[in-house]
């Protein structure tokens, strides 16, 4: 049946802004429906809030709404659009929730709007329940025993027929938020009545623990004819008990035979089925118990979420794409395999290698935070690797992920063995590691753990062969010293259990170290390595094993000709012929790699999701793609993160789906011999590469990695501000304590310390005093070392701070955007909220600023992208940091100045100027954009809110409208914490701020706030004839602000930090706003921003504009300018 | 250290690799099989006698091998080619590791090659006759071992598969089946049984008049392994029965009725095995995923003005899946509705040869 012919315009739901559990997935699988929508010639209207996505590009839909997703805003878009259909599956659960949200008030119908790819009765069947539980029990498919709750009086009484342990589940909440395991009844109930708050329906189920069962997943996909195909099957290796995306996850499943998988695709099928998608992607969980085999369905999610992405990353069979052609009535049988091109998507896709996902963590930006891993998801995101074996995939994982390990390590497993075997936990696989090489028997690592022999069994094959391969390395080095015959070598080993002494063995210098050593020992070690890398052994693994570089290592090792092979993911294990450039490496016998002699440019990306390095630089890598296509170039992009567009197949002209290190870009490298490699779009990742990647001779382009030194390296930074004449706050460096003291006083307090080279902000402290810096330098001791000090920088209390965003060629440099942050400097700039065009800052100072950016860019040659961050200070202006690279607003401002900036820096790399190109000039748009951030503090119960020089957001949204505080205001709205009209607002602010705190409150009255202070702000308030309540202290007993918050009758709380220590009342309030919901301002400035929301939505109800429509408006102005200049030329 | 083994094809492609299961010398035509799981069903159906697989999924033996997930008594097929033989096996029904049980039935097998480049390999030249050994590992002798290996054109394999003499399965079942058996799968004796049949599983050079004997309600016309043009015998003994009772057949089945109503078949350059081919059903356009093992096929157009129709027709290149008789109650299919491995998609099969027989008991 071909495609409907009586709807013209698809509204589609984005997912927002990333957070735990929503990540970029959605911006690759809403990227991939926009286009394949396109594609059948529909018109897509599309409201997503997260401005650093691909999907919010103008060129992706023909109407692009970045605004809050909310019913409120879904119905002024509807209205002003009047789309004939909305598609509501590839926005994840917020997609999804605010669709239901939309159907139910009754926006759809009233809009004459179909909702396609799924009804909302199904939507209900699938996520509520209860009602899921009828369904399943209908069709017949075990479920664990259960019951629901909507008080914690009948959350009790469920319990008492189950029986603890149990499983808490909330309905309709995202990542499983607020879900967990209860042991006890104290946990139970803790846990029931924070899921029944969380929940959106108030309803919880509660259910017995199969923990320690084995957990799979299906990627089920269904069509209007009711043809229903299985495009993924993935087994977890962390049982369950652990959320499948904090499990390490294992595509396809390993330990299931034939009969038992098949059972499973019988179920899922028949699950799909009942619950009614009509068309597209659900994703089915399983458990199974692994004494008998008894099988129980978990969940399934009616839409396309975080497992569809790295399903279609596996397969190469693109899921969302798919789903969307659904939707609008194709068949599976008429929409061809793009891969194959001869063969139809109605098949089930088949596999001829090994996909490891391993997902990474941030418990270290949290301290106190729980970090055992529970069924609520706490990873910020994710990296997959291919292998032809499990081993090798895993292995490679461990090194893509870039947390320090070369591969399968067991250097952090430092803690207390069994407790880190028994609790889930970022860290396990380390502790397996430690574990097998302790020797504990497999048996026994099993009943701690849970986790599948299997899995343990192919632990171990890695573990011995590294054991292997260090008994031939510490034979090597007696062989070397004492002359024995090749045929001890062997023998000798036994001698030899540890070889960590061999480095000091023979001298590193000579190239060929196994020179001295006879054929026959030569063969055994080519062949050790052969089988090494084979089973995913890094370079830089090996090295430490035989006491080499990891350069040595790979030298020595191409020496011997053990080079990688490139093979296809074609989903059909080579049954057709592919036609997809889609490619992982392995160490097998055939390469398939078909290189091009034309013109190529290969790209760098920035591995998996992180705090600090998320989706912004994945934005930019895609950007580079798109733009060096558009002039001619074959582009090449290299990257390990699933979730993201640029590992899309047809993004770029080849894929590499490779960890992003030295090692395996160097192979690529040579295996493609590109004109040119980017490193400064895809964050820390590339960059921490380029110097190294110089060295090897690898063509880089754009800002030179010596420049790129010279901004990074504090001393040769120093020296270039020092020529040019630019201030930056006092600073000094230290390695010791002594060190660190004299220069804390000759800088003198508050300084800011930090380690060199992090990304993020990662350990960077304000310190206020002598025995805080005793405190920070003990404990950072162990990272401190002469290559890397400890950074001291006088810290600019109160201090504006500024971003700066800048384009150059060498002739020209362009300011493309200056943000003024709304809060004050010291707090990580990934952190803030920011306006664009500055909204406080005086002109002068402005025009100081973009003075200095110029003459940075001039003076490091800058070619390319630059970001600068300045803070401000009783007008003058210091220069914080530069980095001569994509920095992460660059999304943001593309999308307010309407300049696709990233497409624009790397033609410039490429060679052309920004006079051919167009841009020449800054933009400085009418209205104002303001951009906001959204942190993770609820995935984190208990830890503070505060905001400080240690980056701790996850994503962004962006507010646009022509005011300041209508654009804030919208921005808090699309950050989920919108700001209340009416109501009653809590203040409590420290002594330094009471006097500032005094205006705002004046304001609040008069707009008829009822206001709640604690005592001291209080005295200060009602002194100025304010009506105000006085609060008791939380531990001076009722009534207290935490009483109110829980009847509901706060809706602002405005607490800023008593002192550098906050107070433990303080950090009580402020996560328990978090926790209800309650919007929390932590600073004077982003209160004062607060109240010019506030005021602005007072005045009027806000309005809604496209993106194409405010690109246009600057498209005119710059016309209009242009008219005025050229008239006023014809009248000279 | 693992011991070598070297497996050799005729055109002189040779991959070194290691022992794994029994040791020896073994000769066969090389095919791939997709399928992800299921490799104990596949090791013993009859249909891959004269054949040896090569998995394309790397990871084989993960699970084991268990007692119940067999297609006939033994592993037929003549080799084993895997990128990784599991050293350990984890699943709750295993009975035994996947080396012993080859070693156990004799089966050579080698691992520790590039399957994917033997896989693309077949697919660009076709199914080649190939050689494994671990007894001689020079490549120049194997080869020429593996030109003289007697392949599969032409070729009868049936007598070495089929049952030796006529037996019953579910004693007590209502339709009474007969079924010729020239490699018949377990699986379709049980998919018959839970259907409440009686079959009289006959070998498959039984003749028309012993079959007859029996007064089936039904005959099913199985699986099994090699060319069906050296099959004139059972092609015979169709041609007697058309006509005189509802008629099924799977894979060889399915080519012998095309024989037996003047048809040809031919053999595909590879074949198709696996666990994920799309069929359509050219009447509710429908579209099943199956099972499927064969190597040779139905040249639709040599039957088409005949009194048979096509049915079902492969997706991925149009090859005939599926025909049925005008009026007669005769059907057939290319792939596997039994499965085993493979999805249960076209199970309904089974009801619709029930339903024939029904309709004539009536």
């Amino acid at each position: 049946m071909p495609k409907r012919t009586d709807i013209h315009k698809i509204l589609i739901i984005g997912s927002g802004p990333i957070i735990i559990g929503q990540a970029c997935e959605f911006d690759y699988s809403g990227t991939q429906a926009c286009k394949a929508l396109r594609e059948e010639g529909y018109e897509v209207v599309l409201i997503n809030s997260n401005p650093a996505t691909i999907m919010t590009d103008p060129q992706t839909a023909e109407r692009t709404y970045i605004e809050p997703i909310t019913v409120e805003y879904l119905e002024k878009i509807i209205k002003a659009e009047r789309p004939d259909a909305v598609l509501p599956t590839l926005g994840g659960q917020t997609g999804l929730n605010t669709a239901v949200k939309a159907a139910e008030a009754g926006l759809f119908k009233k809009y004459g709007v179909q909702m396609i790819g799924v009804n909302l009765e199904a939507i209900k069947k699938g996520e509520n329940r209860e009602l899921f539980k009828k369904a399943m029990q209908k069709i017949g498919i075990g479920l664990p025993q259960s019951g629901l709750a909507h008080t914690l009086a009948e959350a009790k009484s469920v319990l008492k027929k189950i029986g603890l342990p149990v499983v808490v589940r909330p309905s309709f909440t995202l990542g499983g938020t607020g879900g967990g395991i209860a042991n006890t009844k104290e946990e139970f109930e803790k846990m029931a009545a924070y899921g029944i708050q969380l929940s959106m329906t108030h309803e919880i189920l509660i259910e017995e623990s199969i923990f320690g069962w084995k957990e799979f997943e299906l990627e089920v996909m269904r069509d209007k004819k009711d043809n229903v195909v299985i495009i993924c099957s993935i087994e977890n290796f962390d049982p369950m008990g652990v959320h499948t995306g904090d499990s390490i996850t294992v595509a396809p499943i390993q330990t299931l035979t034939d009969v038992e998988y098949q059972k499973m695709r019988d179920a899922a099928i028949a699950c799909i089925r009942e619950i009614g998608v009509e068309t597209g992607g659900s994703n089915i969980q399983f458990a199974l118990n692994p004494k008998n085999g008894c099988m129980v369905i978990i969940e399934m999610n009616p839409r396309v979420s975080r497992s569809s992405a790295l399903a279609s990353k596996a397969t190469g069979f693109p899921i969302a794409k798919i789903a969307a052609k659904l939707a609008v009535g194709y068949t599976l049988d008429e929409i061809p395999n793009d891969i194959t091109k001869k063969t139809p998507a109605s098949f089930e896709p088949m596999i001829d290698y090994c996909v490891v996902k391993i997902p990474r963590f941030a418990f270290e930006k949290f301290p106190g935070a729980d970090t055992t891993l529970t069924t609520q998801m706490k990873s910020v995101g994710e990296v997959m690797a291919i292998g032809r074996t499990f081993k090798e995939a895993l292995q490679k994982g461990l090194r893509g992920l870039e947390v320090k390990a070369a591969g399968f390590e067991s250097k952090k497993a430092t803690g207390d063995l069994k407790e880190h075997l028994k609790r889930p936990n970022a860290e396990r696989l380390y502790y397996l590691k430690r574990a097998i090489e302790e020797g504990m028997n497999l048996k026994e690592i099993h009943k701690l753990t849970f986790i599948d022999p299997w899995f343990l069994e192919n632990l171990k094959e890695i573990v011995e062969f590294e054991r292997e391969l260090r008994e031939l390395a510490a034979g090597i080095f007696k062989l070397s010293f004492r002359g024995r015959s090749p045929r001890n070598l062997i023998k000798s080993c036994d001698e030899i259990s540890r070889p960590a002494k061999i480095h000091g063995g023979p001298r590193d210098d000579a190239r060929d170290w196994t020179a001295s050593l006879t054929s026959f020992a030569r063969n055994d070690i080519s062949r050790a390595l052969r089988r090494a890398k084979e089973l995913g052994f890094s370079d830089a693994q090996l090295g430490e094993i035989f006491g080499k570089s990891e350069i040595e290592m790979r030298a020595y090792r191409k020496k011997l000709g053990i080079l990688p092979t490139y093979k296809l993911v074609d989903t059909c294990a080579a049954e057709f012929e592919a036609f997809t450039p889609y490619y992982y490496s392995t160490y097998e016998m055939e390469d398939e790699v078909k290189t091009t002699s034309k013109k190529k440019i290969m790209i760098l990306g920035g591995g998996p999701n992180r705090i600090g390095q998320g989706i912004e630089f994945d934005y930019c890598c895609c950007h580079a793609s798109f733009a060096l296509k558009e002039i001619g170039f074959e582009t090449i992009m290299v990257n390990c993160n699933p979730e993201t567009v640029s590992t899309d197949y047809d993004t770029s002209d080849r894929l590499y789906f490779e960890p992003v290190t030295f090692e395996d870009v160097m192979n690529i490298v040579e295996k493609e011999k590109p004109d040119g490699v980017i490193v400064q779009f895809g964050g820390q990742t590339p960059l921490n590469l380029a110097l190294s990647l110089y060295q090897a001779g690898v063509p880089i382009i754009g800002t030179s990695p010596q420049a790129i030194d010279r901004a990074e390296d504090r001393k040769k930074f120093a020296e270039v501000l020092r020529n040019l004449g630019l201030k930056q706050p006092e600073n000094g460096t230290a390695v010791t304590l002594a060190e660190a003291l004299k220069e804390a006083n000759r800088i003198g307090y508050p300084v800011l310390v930090r380690p060199s080279y992090v990304l993020g902000g990662r350990a960077m402290e304000i310190v206020y005093d002598e025995p805080s810096l005793i405190n920070y330098m003990q404990k950072m001791a162990v990272d401190v070392s002469k290559d890397r000090p400890i950074l001291v920088d006088k810290f600019l209390e109160g201090a504006t701070e500024i971003d700066v965003d800048m384009i150059a060629d060498g002739e020209t440099y362009v300011v493309a955007g200056v943000m003024e942050h709304i809060e004050q400097a010291g707090i990580h700039s990934g952190d803030s909220a920011c306006c664009l065009p500055p909204h406080n800052l005086a002109e002068s100072v402005i025009q100081e600023i973009k003075k200095q950016t110029a003459a940075l860019a001039k003076e490091l040659n800058v070619v390319g992208l630059m970001n600068v961050q300045f803070a401000v200070k009783n007008g003058v202006v210091y220069v914080l940091e530069v980095n001569p690279r994509a920095s992460r607003t660059v999304p943001f401002v593309s999308k307010a100045i309407g300049v696709p900036l990233a497409k624009l820096a790397s033609k410039v790399m490429a060679g052309k100027k920004l006079k051919e190109l167009g841009f020449m000039k800054e933009i400085i748009p009418s209205y104002r954009s303001v951009k906001e951030v959204v942190l993770p503090f609820v995935r984190f119960r208990g830890v503070d809110i505060l905001l400080g020089p240690e980056m701790k957001s996850t994503g962004e949204v962006m507010g646009i409208a022509d005011d300041f505080g209508t654009a804030f205001a919208k921005a808090q709205e699309a950050a989920n914490s919108s700001l209340p009209l009416k109501g009653t607002i809590f203040l409590s602010v420290k002594d330094k701020d009471k006097r500032a705190v005094l205006a705002i409150a004046k304001e609040l009255s008069k707009m008829k706030f009822s206001l709640v202070a604690t005592a001291g702000t209080a005295k200060v308030i009602e002194a100025a004839g304010i009506r105000v309540r006085s609060l008791k202290r939380i531990s001076e007993g009722s009534p207290n602000v935490v009483d109110l918050m829980k009847e509901k009758k706060i809706d602002l709380v405005i607490n800023t930090p008593a002192g550098e220590k906050p107070r433990k009342d303080e950090i009580v309030i402020r996560s328990f706003a978090v926790s209800r919901g309650i919007p929390c301002v932590t600073t004077m400035e982003g209160a004062l921003a607060s109240l010019k929301g506030i005021q602005a939505l007072k005045i009027k109800d806000t309005s809604i504009c496209s993106i194409q429509d405010y690109h246009k408006r600057l498209k005119d102005m710059s016309f209009r300018a242009k008219r005025e200049i050229s008239s006023t030329v014809t009248r000279l | 250290m693992k011991k070598q083994a070297i497996l050799a094809l005729e055109d002189g492609k040779v991959f070194k690799g290691y022992s794994f299961g029994a040791e020896g010398e073994t000769a066969g035509e090389v095919v791939f099989n997709t399928s992800m799981t299921g490799y104990q069903e596949i090791l013993t159906d009859p249909s891959y006698k004269g054949q040896m697989v090569c998995m394309t999924y790397p990871l084989i033996g993960n699970y084991g091998v268990n007692k119940e997930d067999v297609e006939s008594r033994q592993p037929y097929v003549e080799g084993f080619i895997v990128k990784e033989s599991s050293r350990i096996y984890s699943n709750w029904r295993a009975a035994t590791d996947l080396g012993s049980y080859l070693k156990k039935y004799k089966i050579v097998g080698i691992e520790g090659i590039d399957t994917r480049s033997l896989t693309k390999h077949l697919r660009e030249r076709g199914a080649k006759k190939g050689v494994i050994s671990t007894k001689d590992l020079n490549p120049v002798s194997l080869v020429k071992k593996a030109k003289r290996s007697p392949g599969l054109v032409g070729r009868d394999l049936i007598k070495e598969v089929m049952c030796k003499k006529p037996y019953t399965w579910n004693k007590k079942g209502k339709f009474h089946v007969v079924a010729i058996d020239s490699g018949i799968k377990l699986n379709i004796l049980r998919n018959l049984e839970k259907r409440n049949c009686r079959v009289t599983v006959v070998p498959a050079t039984a003749t028309k008049e012993a079959i007859l004997k029996y007064k089936p309600d039904g005959l099913f016309l199985s699986n099994g392994p090699g060319d069906p043009k050296a099959l004139p015998y059972i092609v015979d003994t169709v041609k007697g029965l058309i006509g005189k009772m509802p008629v099924f057949g799977i894979c060889l089945g399915h080519q012998i009725l095309a024989l037996a109503f003047g048809g040809k078949t031919f053999k595909m350059k590879f074949g198709h095995h696996g666990g994920n081919q799309p069929v359509i059903d050219v009447h509710s356009k429908r579209v099943e995923i199956t099972a499927q093992n064969h190597g040779f096929a139905v040249d639709m157009n040599s039957i088409s003005k005949k009194e048979m129709v096509l049915t079902h027709v492969n997706l991925n290149d149009r090859t005939c899946e599926g025909m049925e008789h005008k009026k007669l109650p005769v059907f057939s299919v290319q792939h596997h509705p039994e499965a085993a491995p493979g999805p249960h998609d076209a199970t309904h099969h089974f009801d619709r040869f029930i339903e024939m027989m029904r309709k004539r008991k009536k």
